[in-house]
């Protein structure tokens, strides 16, 4: 157990290579109930504030991606900015009614995102504009009746969440839910009856393979535990820890907060521009994103596969190119899918080419990688 | 956790079995439990002479690096070359296969600075 955004979380139940493998080959189950749950939802007098799209309107301010694109149902990656452009958390937006939306965000930027969340609707400030200027209720609805255009609430200590992962996701629904039920599409999120309650199923995951993740009231967490273990016996379910999430996910140069992502990186030097909708007129950090778009970022995140068999690389170690220091690894490990040395650092723009070749020094000794396409890890045809 | 009687232990939980004039050096069953799935072994170069608590070899999981210590001082006479192509040995068998080195010891009388394994328990909890 080791302490992680503020909960214990178990490295590994058994061991990172098998439960990495129990994921890539049948299944696999992590609690994920340390992540944090954000509802937002428009106030009743939301139409005479914001109009019918309040909740919508006020998360497109805050929140990289559009939230406009969204229908009832469907989720979407996106990012939390400072005025800066400085990551401050990735998260995923779930639109689960008409006006009502569900934020699912790293547990160790929680507290963090939900007082930046709350200053902001508090402040009922625009983004990108100072105290002086008109506020946010102002500029949507044209009065100051009512300055709050939406609710922000936490549900993380109520709520708890599991992701299921592998290619046996299907039969494991299936398992849990009934044969009737239709797994959701990639990126929705439906409700199901379990038990007695219900649980919200979405299809989305960190680990490169078909999952879901699966959020249920705090007192299920047990049962509903118990049980995805129990049903999943028969496909080779093993319960996996965070050692196994983080090879999963760095064979799919899924970026971690915290590693490749923080304050002083933004989404374009992560190369994750496409969750990013500049042509929003206004959100949290879009001028400064502008402002790197336009001279083009000076560093780039870049995943790199070592050329020789040799020590793993890891966080912090020196990336060289013809005996110039030219980044940083940010993440870095043996893959257990290739049995082989990979990694994503950043590196000075001019060498984020792929193909580029960089040392990477382990030791005070240099070793050979190659800048490589994402993601690192491809599944072998079936 | 399996902790053999017969052998002496450092705090650093490396384990020490006495051949004549050498020692021969491991990595205790609990810290290949907390290491996780060993996954490379950087060894020591042979005729190395090392010093008591300098780093001299690196075991790495899948999580992270970790520095393996000289246990007293001493010549490095032989080194656990099955452990490149399997390191997975220091977990399977910490105390067997999955040995690391082997000193030539300057003095004897160093090895009574280690622990004993009722003193390496209690250290573990």
């Amino acid at each position: 157990m080791v302490p992680f955004g503020g909960w214990l979380m178990p490295v590994q139940y058994t061991s990172i290579l098998e439960e990495h493998q129990a994921v890539r080959n049948n299944v696999g189950v992590f609690d994920i109930s340390h992540m944090g749950q954000f509802i937002v939802a428009a106030t009743p007098s939301s139409h005479r504030v914001g109009g019918t799209g309040a909740a919508a309107t006020w998360l497109n301010s805050m929140l990289t991606n559009n939230v406009d694109k969204l229908n009832v149902g469907v989720g979407q990656y996106t990012f939390l900015l400072n005025e800066r452009g400085g990551i401050i958390d990735d998260l995923i937006v779930y639109r689960i009614d008409e006006q009502k939306y569900l934020l699912v965000v790293n547990a160790a930027r929680a507290d963090e995102d939900f007082a930046w969340l709350q200053n902001h609707l508090k402040e009922g400030r625009s983004p990108d504009r100072p105290s002086g200027g008109r506020s946010f209720a102002e500029a949507t609805a044209g009065n100051l009746e009512t300055a709050v255009p939406c609710t922000l609430a936490t549900r993380t200590a109520d709520f708890g969440a599991v992701a299921i992962q592998g290619p046996q996701t299907m039969a494991l629904f299936r398992a849990l839910f009934g044969k009737d039920i239709e797994l959701p599409a990639r990126n929705h999120i439906i409700d199901v009856p379990f038990d007695t309650a219900n649980v919200s199923v979405a299809r989305t995951g960190y680990t490169g393979e078909d999952g879901i993740e699966i959020f249920f009231p705090a007192n299920d967490a047990v049962k509903f535990w118990s049980a995805t273990l129990e049903r999943g016996k028969p496909l080779g379910i093993k319960p996996c820890g965070l050692g196994a999430r983080d090879t999963l996910r760095l064979e799919m140069c899924y970026p971690l907060n915290g590693s490749d992502l923080s304050v002083e990186r933004n989404p374009i030097e992560a190369g994750l521009g496409f969750f990013v909708d500049l042509a929003k007129p206004d959100f949290v950090g879009r001028d400064a994103l502008l402002k790197t778009k336009e001279t083009g970022p000076g560093e780039k995140l870049v995943p790199f596969r070592m050329k020789e068999k040799g020590p793993p690389p890891r966080p912090h170690y020196a990336v060289f190119c013809n005996g110039e220091r030219i980044g940083e690894v940010t993440s870095g490990t043996l893959s257990p899918s290739l049995n082989w040395g990979i990694g994503m650092a950043y590196v000075s723009s001019a060498h984020a080419k792929i193909g580029a070749d960089i040392d990477i020094e382990i030791r005070a000794q240099k070793f050979p990688a190659t800048v490589e396409k994402k993601p690192l890890y491809r599944k072998p045809a079936s | 956790m399996i902790i053999p009687d017969d052998l002496l232990y450092t705090e650093s939980h490396e384990w020490i079995k006495r051949e004549g004039e050498n020692i021969r050096v491991g990595i205790t069953d609990h810290a290949q439990s907390e290491l996780t799935d060993v996954v490379y072994v950087e060894l020591p170069k042979l005729e190395r002479q090392v010093n008591p608590k300098e780093p001299i070899a690196v075991v790495e999981s899948v999580k992270a690096a970790s520095d393996i210590y000289a246990p007293v001082k001493g010549t490095v006479v032989e080194a656990n070359k099955a452990l490149e192509a399997d390191p997975g040995l220091i977990n399977r068998e910490p105390y067997g296969q999955g040995w690391i080195f082997v000193l030539k010891i300057e003095n004897p009388d160093d090895l009574k600075n280690l622990k004993d394994a009722s003193a390496y328990k209690t250290q573990i909890g």
